[in-house]
Order: C-alpha cells, then sequence, then structure tokens
C-alpha cells in the first residue's frame, strides 16, 4: 500500500454482459480504470448507463446472469478472474468494501448493531468478541455518532437515516479497506445529512488511507469528494479526467450537454434556460453503431461518428495529461457554440392573487390505545405537520416550497387538493376558502382549477389503462368537454402540448420512458385548465438529461397558461432556477419567506443558510461556505416549544430560542424570517455561495 | 394528424380486450411447466366437451357389474377401465363426471372470487370499522375446520348443485379476501389512486378501475390454484356423500360408492382418482406457469 507507483486497482478493457431470454446484452464496453491507494475516482452517469455494474464487476458479484466477458481487473496486482469462490469472500469485506444506497437495506433489522460490527473484525481477523467491541466502538465514534455505548445496543430501526449510513460506513472501514466502493450512498438522505455524509467520506478516506470509487449520478458531488472522474453513457466511459480538467474543459458534446442540464447558480429560467440533450438513452440491445451517443450529439457526422467502435484518445491539455475522450469529432467542437442554442425567453407577468393561504393548521390525531396510555390519560397525541401557514400567490407565478423530508410540504399540497382538511386557518383558491372543503364536496370546476404532477413517474400513471383513456377520463371528470370527439381532439392536443406524438395515446404507461410518463402526467394536471398546479417533486425521480426537459416543458406550459405553478422540491438548485418566490420550512412551519433573490443571498435565516451550504454545485468556480448541521430532525411529536430549529441551529443564541417561538422578522416588504437573531445581525453574514473570480466561467456567454 | 384521429376513434372493443388477453396468456408457451398444466386442463376441458361422443356407454345404464379392465362387453365393445358393482362403465362415467366438476369447480370459484373481492376491495380500500368488521368475520370463519364447515352447511341446506357452490362460496370467500384486501391496502396508495380522487371519483369507480385491474396478476394465479382446491373439494364432498344426488356420474361419489371393494377391485376407484389428480395438477401446473411469466416480465 506505500508503494504509490503500482496502482492498487487497475481495469483493463473490461467488458461486462448479461444474458438473458433476449440474447446476450452488453452493460460494459471497454472500461478501463486505474485507482492508486489513497486516491478517490468517481464514475458519474445516467440510470441504466452502467455505473453500478463496475462496481459489481470488481467484487466479482454479478449475479447468475451477468458475466465478465473481456478484460482484466487486478487488485493490488492479483488477477480477481483466478480467485476462487474462498479467496473471494475473504478479499469481500476486508480488503474491498462497498457501501449501498439504501442504508436500511444493509443492515439487518434483527441484529443490533453491535452485533453486526463486531462481526467484521471477528470473521476476517479471527480477533475475540472483546477486542471486536472495543474496536467498534472506536470505529463508532469515528463515524462522528454520539454515544456510540447505546448505539451498540440498538436495532437499525431505532436510529435516523442519516446514522444508518454512517454505521455502514463504520463497517465498511472496521476492517481497514484498501479500497472502497461507494454506490450512490448519500442519495436516499435529505441533502443537510448528506452534507454530512460526504464530509465525513472524505476526512476518514484521509484517516485510513483508502482509494475510494464513489458512484453517483450527482456531478456536484463528485466535485466535493473526487480527484478524478470517468463520464459514463450507456456502458461506456465517454470522458475521463480530473475534477478540474473535466469540470473546466469538458471535451466530449455529451459531458458538454450535462452541465447545460443542471440548474447552476447562474442559470435563469427566463434569460438563460436550460438546455435539454435531445432524444433518449438508448436501450442495451438497442445501441447505435459507433457512438452511443451519435443520434443524439449535435455533431453527428454520418460516416464518421457511426463507422465503428471508438477509441478513447488523449485530450493535451496542460493540466491533465490523462485527460482522455472517447469522441472523434472532439477538436472540432467548439464549446460556445454549444452553449449559444438556449434563447431567452421573456420574463412572467405576474397577475391577480390566486392563493392566499392565512395562518393554516394541520395537526394529525394518533390514538394510542395502550393501556399505559388509557391510564395515563394522553391516549391522542398530535402530530403538527403545518403550523400557521401564510403566504400567497399571484397568477403566473411560481412559487417554491423547499424543505428536507418531514417538514410537511407534501401535507400542505394533500390539503390543497383537498385530500385532507385543515385543522384550523384558511385556504383560498381564487377567493374560496376550500381549506376544509375535501374533494367530494368540490364542483368539478374546483377540482379541475388545482391539479397535481406527481413525484414517482412509475406510480402516476394506471398502469392497466392506456394514456389516452386516462388523459379523456380526466377531461370528461373535469367538464371540459362531453362530447366524445371533442373529448378525444382535446387529449390529442394536450399530448401535443407535451411534445408526444399522438399515437402514444393507445399505449401503455409500461411502453413509455420515466420522462415520458411525468410528461403524461403534466398532460393530465393540464387537462382542466388549472388556475394552480401543484408539482410535488416532479423531477427528482428523473435523471439530469430527462429533469432538464420536462423542466423546461413545464415552465413552458406554465408561461403560455398564465397558471399559478407550487413548485414542491428539496432541490434548492432546481427551486432557485424555477421559482420566483420561496418558502423554506422545517417541521411544519415557515422559516423563511420571499422572492428567490432575497431568500438565496444575505440575511439568511440560518437554516436557509445550512441548506444553501448543503446543496452540492456542480461548478468548480463556485465557492461554499461549509455549514454542516448536528443532530437529527426532531420527531413531529414532540416539536420544539420555541423555534423549531433550535436544536440543530449553529447560530443558537441561548435558552430564548428554546422556550419562546422566534418572531417574524420584517426584512424588506414580503421578505419574512423567523428568527430570535436581530435582523441587522442576520444582514452581517457572508453570502454562503461566492464565484471565484480568477476560475473561467466555462459556461460563459 | 388527422389520419391519427381517426385511426385512434374506434373505442377498444371487448373483443380486442379479449385478444390481447389471449396474446399475454400466449407466452405461456416458455414455462414448460406450465405448457403441461395446459395441456392438461385443455385435455379435460375436450373430453367434457365430447362426451356425447366418446363415451362409449351410458354412463348410468347397468350393464355387466364386476368386470375388470379391458373385458369385451358380450353386446358389443370393451371396457376399457372394467366397470362398477352394479355394472355401470367406469370410463364412460368418468367421461361424464368430468362435466360436472368442469362446469361446477368453475362456478363455484367465481362465485367465492366475486364476494372475496368485493370484501377485500371494501375492507382494504375504506379501512376503519369496516375493514374491521370484516376482517374479524373472515377470521372466524377461517378459525372453523374446513371439512367441519362443508358438513354442517350441506347438513343443513341439504346437497345439490347449487348447494356446493353456496357451501364453496362461503368457505373459501375469506381467504381471497385476506389477498384482496393485502393487494389493496399497498395499491390504494399510488399516485394514480390519488390522481383519481383528486378529480373526484367515485369510491367504487377507483377499487373497480384503477385499482382491482392491477392487483389481477396474483388473483389470476391464486385462481388457478384454488380452481384444483374446490375440485378436491367436490371430490371430497362426493366422497362423504354431500356431492351431487346420485345416479348422476361424479368423481368423488364413484370412489366413495366403490371403496369398500377398493383391495379387491382396485380399479373401480383408482380410475377417478386418478381423474381427480390429473386435473388439479393441471391446474396447479399451470398456476406455476402463470407465476413463472408474470415474474419475468
Amino acid at each position: 500500500m506505500s508503494d504509490n507507483l503500482t496502482p492498487l486497482l487497475d481495469i483493463k478493457g473490461l467488458c461486462v454482459s448479461y444474458f438473458t431470454r433476449a440474447g446476450e446484452i452488453p452493460a460494459i464496453k471497454d472500461f478501463s480504470l486505474s485507482l492508486k491507494a489513497g486516491e478517490s475516482v468517481g464514475l458519474v452517469g445516467e440510470s441504466g448507463c452502467g455505473k453500478s455494474t463496475v462496481a459489481l464487476a470488481i467484487m466479482r458479484y454479478l449475479g447468475n446472469n451477468g458475466d465478465i466477458v473481456g478484460g482484466s481487473v487486478s487488485f493490488k496486482g492479483r488477477d480477481l478472474a483466478t480467485l476462487s469462490a474462498d479467496e473471494l469472500r475473504q478479499l469481500r469485506g476486508s480488503e474491498i468494501a462497498m457501501i449501498y444506497q439504501e442504508p436500511m437495506a444493509a443492515l439487518n433489522p434483527s441484529l443490533t448493531i453491535g452485533t453486526q460490527l463486531m462481526e467484521v473484525p471477528m470473521v476476517h481477523e479471527n480477533v475475540s468478541a472483546a477486542d471486536a467491541r472495543s474496536r467498534a466502538l472506536q470505529m463508532l465514534d469515528d463515524v462522528h455518532l454520539p454515544d456510540p455505548e447505546r448505539i451498540l445496543q440498538a436495532y437499525p430501526h431505532q436510529l435516523s437515516g442519516g446514522q444508518q449510513q454512517r454505521v455502514v460506513i463504520a463497517m465498511a472501514l472496521l476492517s481497514k479497506p484498501a479500497l472502497l466502493l461507494l454506490d450512490e450512498p448519500t442519495t436516499a438522505l435529505d441533502v443537510t445529512v448528506e452534507a454530512g455524509i460526504v464530509t465525513l467520506i472524505a476526512e476518514l478516506s484521509h484517516k485510513f488511507g483508502s482509494a475510494l470509487l464513489y458512484i453517483s449520478h450527482n456531478l456536484g458531488l463528485m466535485l466535493e469528494v473526487c480527484d478524478r472522474i470517468g463520464v459514463m453513457y450507456s456502458g461506456e466511459v465517454i470522458e475521463e479526467g480530473t475534477i478540474d480538467s473535466i469540470f473546466t474543459w469538458p471535451k466530449h458534446p455529451y459531458t458538454h450537454g450535462l452541465f447545460g442540464c443542471i440548474p447552476l447558480p447562474h442559470a435563469d429560467k427566463n434569460a438563460r434556460p436550460l438546455v435539454a440533450i435531445q432524444g433518449q438513452l438508448p436501450l442495451p440491445h438497442e445501441r447505435p453503431p459507433g457512438c452511443n451517443f451519435g443520434p443524439r450529439c449535435d455533431f453527428f457526422e454520418s460516416g464518421l461518428c457511426d463507422a465503428g467502435d471508438i477509441g478513447a484518445e488523449y485530450v493535451d491539455t496542460d493540466d491533465d495529461p490523462r485527460h482522455r475522450v472517447r469522441c472523434v469529432r472532439w477538436r472540432d467542437i467548439d464549446p460556445d457554440q454549444l452553449i449559444a442554442k438556449a434563447d431567452g425567453k421573456p420574463p412572467v407577468e405576474y397577475g391577480e392573487k390566486v392563493l392566499d393561504v392565512v395562518g393554516m393548521q394541520k395537526y394529525y390525531e394518533v390514538h394510542d390505545r395502550s393501556i399505559g396510555a388509557m391510564i395515563s390519560g394522553d391516549g391522542i397525541r398530535y402530530v403538527k405537520a403545518n403550523e400557521t401557514l401564510s403566504f400567497s400567490a399571484r397568477r403566473g407565478e411560481t412559487l417554491g416550497i423547499v424543505g428536507e423530508s418531514g417538514c410537511g410540504k407534501s401535507t400542505f399540497a394533500k390539503v390543497l387538493m383537498g385530500l385532507e382538511c385543515c385543522t384550523d386557518g384558511e385556504v383560498r383558491l381564487d377567493g374560496q376558502d376550500i381549506g376544509d372543503m375535501p374533494v367530494r364536496e368540490r364542483s368539478p370546476k374546483q377540482l379541475g382549477s388545482v391539479q397535481m404532477v406527481f413525484q414517482n413517474p412509475n406510480d402516476t400513471l394506471n398502469p392497466s389503462h392506456t394514456i389516452g383513456g386516462q388523459i379523456s377520463r380526466v377531461i370528461k371528470k373535469f367538464g371540459v368537454e362531453s362530447d366524445k370527439h371533442k373529448i378525444q381532439d382535446r387529449m390529442l392536443r394536450l399530448l401535443d402540448l407535451v411534445k408526444l406524438p399522438r399515437d402514444f395515446a393507445l399505449r401503455r404507461p409500461r411502453q413509455l420512458s420515466g420522462g415520458q410518463k411525468q410528461r403524461v402526467g403534466i398532460a393530465r394536471a393540464f387537462a382542466g385548465n388549472p388556475s394552480m398546479v401543484i408539482a410535488d417533486e416532479p423531477i427528482s425521480a428523473l435523471d439530469v438529461s430527462v429533469a432538464a426537459a420536462v423542466t423546461e416543458l413545464l415552465v413552458d406550459i406554465q408561461r403560455e397558461h398564465q397558471t399559478t405553478l407550487l413548485f414542491i422540491s428539496h432541490d434548492l438548485s432546481a427551486v432557485r432556477y424555477l421559482a420566483d418566490r420561496v418558502v423554506v420550512m422545517y417541521l411544519g412551519r415557515i422559516m423563511e419567506r420571499g422572492t428567490t433573490e432575497e431568500v438565496f443571498g444575505p440575511p439568511y435565516h440560518p437554516y436557509t443558510e445550512a441548506l444553501l451550504s448543503a446543496v452540492p454545485i456542480a461548478d468548480p468556480a463556485v465557492e461554499k461556505r461549509r455549514i454542516v448541521l448536528e443532530g437529527n430532525i426532531p420527531s413531529a411529536f414532540e416539536t420544539p416549544k420555541g423555534c423549531p430549529f433550535a436544536t440543530r441551529c449553529p447560530r443558537r443564541l441561548g435558552d430564548i430560542c428554546d422556550k419562546e417561538p422566534p418572531p417574524q422578522r420584517q426584512n424588506r416588504d414580503r421578505h419574512i424570517i423567523a428568527c430570535h437573531i436581530h435582523l441587522d445581525e442576520l444582514r452581517g453574514v457572508a453570502p454562503v455561495i461566492s464565484l471565484t473570480s480568477e476560475a473561467p466561467d466555462q459556461v460563459g456567454a | 394528424m388527422t389520419d391519427i384521429v381517426r385511426t385512434i376513434t374506434p373505442a377498444p372493443t371487448p373483443g380486442a380486450a379479449f385478444m390481447r388477453a389471449l396474446k399475454s396468456f400466449a407466452l405461456i408457451r416458455e414455462s414448460w411447466v406450465g405448457m403441461i398444466g395446459t395441456g392438461l386442463v385443455v385435455f379435460w376441458i375436450v373430453v367434457a366437451l365430447a362426451a356425447p361422443v366418446i363415451a362409449p356407454f351410458e354412463p348410468n345404464a347397468t350393464l355387466q357389474p364386476f368386470a375388470k379392465p379391458g373385458v369385451a362387453f358380450t353386446k358389443g365393445g370393451i371396457f376399457w377401465l372394467g366397470t362398477d358393482h352394479i355394472g355401470r362403465d367406469i370410463l364412460s362415467r368418468i367421461i361424464w363426471g368430468s362435466r360436472a366438476v368442469l362446469l361446477y369447480a368453475p362456478l363455484a370459484t367465481i362465485c367465492a372470487y366475486t364476494v372475496g373481492i368485493v370484501m377485500g376491495l371494501a375492507a382494504g380500500y375504506f379501512r376503519g370499522w369496516i375493514d374491521e368488521l370484516l376482517s374479524r368475520l373472515a377470521d372466524i370463519i377461517l378459525s372453523f375446520p374446513v371439512l367441519v364447515l362443508y358438513i354442517i352447511i350441506i347438513a343443513t341446506i341439504g346437497a345439490s348443485a347449487l348447494n356446493i357452490i353456496v357451501a364453496i362460496t362461503f368457505a373459501s370467500a375469506p381467504g381471497i379476501f385476506r389477498i384482496v384486501r393485502g393487494l389493496v391496502l399497498d395499491l390504494r396508495n399510488r399516485d394514480y389512486v390519488a390522481a383519481a380522487q383528486t378529480r373526484g371519483e367515485s369510491s367504487w369507480q377507483i377499487m373497480l378501475v384503477e385499482i382491482l385491474p392491477n392487483a389481477r396478476g396474483p388473483l389470476i394465479v391464486d385462481a388457478c390454484l384454488r380452481l384444483g382446491y374446490v375440485i378436491i373439494t367436490i371430490g371430497v364432498l362426493g366422497f362423504l356423500g354431500l356431492g351431487l344426488p346420485p345416479p348422476d356420474p361424479d368423481w368423488g361419489g364413484m370412489i366413495n360408492e366403490t371403496r369398500q371393494m377398493a383391495l379387491a377391485f382396485p380399479h373401480m376407484s383408482v380410475f377417478p382418482c386418478v381423474a381427480i389428480s390429473s386435473l388439479i395438477l393441471g391446474f396447479n401446473l399451470l398456476a406455476d406457469g402463470l407465476r413463472e411469466i408474470s415474474l419475468r416480465d
């Protein structure tokens, strides 16, 4: 391990195929990578590009139908293909450890954390139980878990998601592996928790000298964790180099395209909209000849790009001699030409007030029927999902609601839709109070006037019915049209609106990709000419390039129809890009609200400040102040009496924060911060995000 | 664009839906287990349909008692599977008996499913007291030994084809209820159900149009298995003397009538047993095959 010249992991020309009914499906083609001890390399790409298969191939854990069909993987000089099953088992978990996406699925729910942690050194190094226990304790301390003794006794379900992932990391590091494979380790976690885990991984890999192979779809995370990255597309690494080199001088059109799809801080939905990549990812058995990206590429030249397999070429940049790109035309591509495509759009004009929420409250009653609760008399407890929400939105305006899981943003959406009734306060839509009007009591017009775009594309459409049938049903139900032919006609026009071919009307949801399903969901929401559309995390389950296309579509339709859009998301980058005004929620309460510029610049609420710092930004020119929040979001049963954020706030003043609810401090006209700290002091806080001037602006005008 | 409007206009007919179902059933070719099951079931269906043509003798005619298999009848013809103690041809009785089984077993299963699905949908979708009530009711019925339950019901209301169906419905609906309820509990939380609620669909519309079609996969597999159980049940009822009233041929009844002579004349009870087993095996293998192909895609 001390020898830094021979690579720890050396993969040469690796090819992996899965064998299915349809025949051999190549998952990875010609994958090469060398990883030195202590180095961290990232693999980034959209779903289905083969990045997880790489990790599984390294572990030789491809399942029954997968096999390595070419190339070699050598680890510490040993070819992994020659190892027996027993030798592999010794290697896995001790020399190579893997961390998966779902911490809950990686831990055994019926064993204590202690038993699971102690097992690692006991199996691999034959140490005594007492030794194993002390090492487990030490490791829990290293991953910064509070009260390790208690956690050793705990079962997985007693820990939060972030704590579970820390335990999984501790487990992976217990045998001091030389190589750590991380497959989307933070994707299932909230941003503030993610920030903590990412910092921890970086710190620990330094401390233990483990090399990292970090797999993610998030380019921003790569920037924070890795030294080098490989960009994968459809089973191939299409570009590889150091972080600086790739982010500053991307050569491959796909890499360029990816950057155009990410809402970076300087993107603007009016002046500088996102540029989606045309087309969609080819299925593994339908890959085109030559360059896989060819059919989606603006620089495609027939006869050249589709002539045959394309090898990786070295790019001569002063910065990184190992920067390679798999494109025959990279010399001819002018980055500026790629960017120029995005035309600006006129800003939206806001109309009258559409939504007015005044002191809205939603409590859930939870009945505790245990004998203990009956005796003590507190049989009913309340989950305070929403506490005195007040805000408004105008016609044509986009209102972003931001917060982590459990902050009550989806509960609010349910009240608006009439799936729940609010406990107190008013929710006025077009002047009518609909807060305690369940969906059953609403007229078809009222139903049609507020509609929703759902989060999960696989869940939003009924798999048993055709696309056309589902949209037609909505049109009929809202009473927009009643004549059969007119319904049909309107359904087809709605498909046009979301830029789907008309013959999709006869298809069933499983014949559509995720992005296409989400488009149908949008068409359905706009069927009744809504005055307001609620989009609950509409793009968080989609791939980067697809998300950009769906975002742009949503913005365009909204602009055209002058619809108020309520955009609910945990993704601050998307909210900054889309929203005109932002509401930041925490534990059912509004922490800060105002226009996007006001919320994303000082003065900040300390929670907004921490959220902003936690979001990874895929731009090396952006400098961030790092704020890592300690602790977990308190349970909604025991919301703190004072400021809900007081338990985790880095700027906590003292007892006043715990005991008294914070005052609503008005910075400007409609910019409100709920905090005990005086506004003057908050105004003095430096911005979290700043652009460093000397770094070249690679997406420049 | 108008071309497409025109091509889309005809609404999908029931015929088209049937063809689609047939097409997806054609996938069973890829499972050899399923193919054997299909073969057995189709064989018995053909036998039942063609009974008047292929049965060599009248099923209820007393011809020649205690004939061994293969013995020739004096007035022409051969008793391929022998005759029973009062001289009826066993092969003909099995062939005619398949009609009763293949008529009443599916009918009873359909009745049980109708009741079970309606109860399961209501309990799983509405939750609350209706769920509590129906679930406890199902628990009570399921807590009886099935056989005792059948005997009580048939003894109370009398043995007839209709009463067999009633008894089977009563005894198997709770099991179906539990499966449907479990599926609905999962499906009711899907976004498309929320979407249907927010456009003001009625509860039964949501249950029958949005939820039920998506539960069909597991239900079809279960229906095939359950059909096998119902055939056993009809056989058992016949064996206990609670089946179809004599003299019409009934597989279970044939075994019952000849069981005391089983040692001396095994052919009298063995062949009806083989008939029952093969049909049940057919439905079970078909269910396995359907499960196999449904897991694949």
